[in-house]
């Protein structure tokens, strides 16, 4: 047999469901692979304890026939997703030793379906960043390298501990949450696939804020088909988020069959920015024909108002997020900084506690949303938005799902684009559009660059569409038959 | 718009972030590149348009007004730096 950690999600349940093995076994397995691969920094926190405890539950469960749809799955948590009694970083230094008193919706959804929790994965602070170098604890390294080169590479980010513990084998899936691209673009770095969900698919109750109007939690897995097995237990209404919607939650993974034939696929021309690496190109040209192969219409939509949402985010979002982390103030849990007034222990707090990057968009997000600023960027911006949103609907009048790239580039390396925080945003620049516009996107492992890295490409959805999305990305991975593994996977 | 050394300072204050006056210099520059850079929205003509105000078309819902939650005080305080009985302790704020 081979190595549990090699399974997909799919193999695993069906192999426990026949008794190939137990569920903590599969723990083990991952709880090994964990250990071994400590150098990549891909997680915050380890839980072993918790997950041999979880995987017995499990076991017990099974034998008494009451399996659960995720029974036994070993997954990587983001450190972004409160755990009830497990630290949770969110990457930042302010949220030294915080460990909440509750449970997020997703995660509680994921272990009433019988899922086992690895650990908290590390992460950019607050999920800002592109490259998981922003954490406090560290950057994460890929388990990707270049062909004869072996420095360490970024597995992109903000989800890239979770990104880089799907790639290395250490967890069949892992949960990420997406702001302007921080589940697609890590996927789309690490050869694995990334799905963000529609704005409101899953609640955000419990999952530390970034962009209010932005954050979507989602599912980051090896397969089309585990993605759409997770996201079945992540998705659903939830009372305590007012923006969570109350619609059905499909069967996914049903969705899966009936090809796409006669399906319409938009390719948005504005995405061809120059200075775009041919190979990127090549491969989206080879994704046209892979979905023409399969009997689907592509057809060339514009979409004119692309260039200005990486800009219209980088208002929208900043100005959330300062909003959003004014709760940090050394009062309620983690760092505290003590001073001689409260405005001291403020400042104090926040200016110790806050990593540069975080540090940057508090403070543009304070300043265009300060007296005087307001409508001339915050206001605009959501003008702005309005017309991205636009541009999307008139789209889909003609087409029912939209390919792209995911990235203009493939990995870099640690340490690259650090001095430029304009390069590292422009690695959003085709994630942001969809998060504008609230619509799902996931990311499909398509195939390798000239430097043998991972590059993927990407599908945009109708709101609610999921299951287009998915259908299209099942053919998208069959055709592309993205078999490559990482060489630097540690223990292997 | 280029902001200086004194707007980067006010910023920090509105921000409740303590910036060690060596890094006003830096943090200008940066904030600068940024501010200009998110200018190009003005090229958008944007005259007759609604600013987005929820991305997903809902009704926000509403519940009924009473109390579903709390009566954990100990829960409620346990991550906090410091607490003083059932309250959450602060440096004094009132001679």
């Amino acid at each position: 047999m081979s190595r549990l950690t090699d399974l997909t999600i799919s193999a695993a349940r069906d192999g426990l469901a026949e008794g190939d093995f137990s569920a903590r076994e599969l723990a083990e397995s991952h709880i090994q692979a964990m250990e071994a691969a400590r150098p990549l920094n891909a997680f915050v926190t380890e839980t072993p304890e918790r997950a041999i405890q979880m995987a017995e539950a499990s076991d017990a469960r099974r034998v008494k026939g009451e399996a659960l749809p995720l029974d036994g799955i070993p997954l990587a948590i983001k450190d972004l997703y409160c755990t009830e009694g497990v630290l949770t970083t969110a990457g930042s230094h302010i949220l030294d030793g915080f460990r909440p008193p509750y449970e997020s919706t997703v995660t509680a959804q994921l272990w009433r379906d019988g899922a086992v929790m690895l650990g908290k994965t590390n992460m950019d602070e607050f999920a800002m960043g592109s490259a998981n170098v922003t954490s406090h604890y560290g950057p994460v390294e890929s388990p990707w390298r270049r062909e004869g080169d072996n420095r360490a590479l970024v597995p992109g980010g903000s989800s890239g501990g979770s990104a880089a513990a799907v790639a290395a084998r250490i967890a069949l899936g892992a949960t990420g949450t997406d702001t302007g691209g921080s589940i697609r673009q890590p996927a789309s770095f690490t050869g694995i696939v990334g799905l963000k969900p529609t704005y409101g698919r899953c609640s955000r109750w419990g999952i530390v804020a970034f962009a209010s109007s932005l954050d979507q939690a989602g599912p980051m897995t090896r397969t089309v088909r585990d993605a759409a097995i997770m996201l079945g237990s992540m998705a659903g209404h939830d009372p305590k988020d007012s923006t969570s919607v109350d619609r059905l939650v499909p069967d996914y993974e049903a969705a899966l069959t009936g090809g796409i034939r006669g399906l319409r696929v938009g390719v948005p021309a504005e995405y061809r920015m120059d200075g775009m690496p041919e190979e990127i190109e090549a491969l989206w040209r080879r994704g046209e024909e892979w979905l023409t192969a399969a009997g689907a219409d592509c057809v060339p939509i514009r979409l004119p108002h692309t260039k200005y949402a990486l800009a219209a985010y980088y208002i929208v979002a900043p100005a959330e997020a300062s909003s959003n982390l004014a709760r940090y103030d050394g009062v309620r849990y983690g760092l505290r900084v003590p001073g001689d007034s409260v405005d001291a222990m403020y400042e104090g707090t926040r200016g110790e506690g806050f990593g540069t990057e975080v540090r940057r968009r508090v403070m543009i997000g304070a300043y265009v949303l300060s007296a005087g600023y307001y409508d001339a960027y915050y206001l605009k911006a959501q003008k702005v938005r309005t017309l991205i949103l636009k541009d999307f609907t008139d789209a889909f009048e003609d087409v029912d799902v939209i390919l792209a790239p995911t990235a203009p580039s493939a990995a870099f390396a640690i340490g690259e684009k650090e001095d430029d925080p304009i390069a590292m945003y422009l690695n959003d620049v085709f994630t942001v559009p969809a998060s504008m516009a609230g619509l799902p996107g996931i990311s499909v492992p398509a195939g390798l660059s000239g430097e043998g890295l991972p590059l993927g490409l990407q599908l945009i959805g109708r709101p609610f569409d999921e299951e287009t999305v998915l259908r299209t990305a099942g053919v998208l991975e069959d055709a592309a038959g993205f078999d490559a593994r990482p060489p630097a996977i540690p223990g292997a | 718009m280029a902001l200086d050394r004194d707007a980067v300072a006010h910023i920090a204050k509105l921000a409740r972030i303590r910036v060690p006056e060596a890094e006003l210099d830096t943090l200008a520059g940066e904030l600068s590149t940024i501010i200009s850079w998110v200018e190009q929205l003005d090229e958008v003509d944007t005259d007759a348009v609604e600013p987005m105000t929820s991305v997903v078309a809902q009704r926000l819902k509403q519940r009924e007004d009473k109390v579903t939650d709390g009566g954990y005080p100990d829960k409620i305080l346990a991550n906090a730096p410091e607490s003083v009985a059932s309250y959450f302790a602060v440096p004094k704020v009132v001679e």
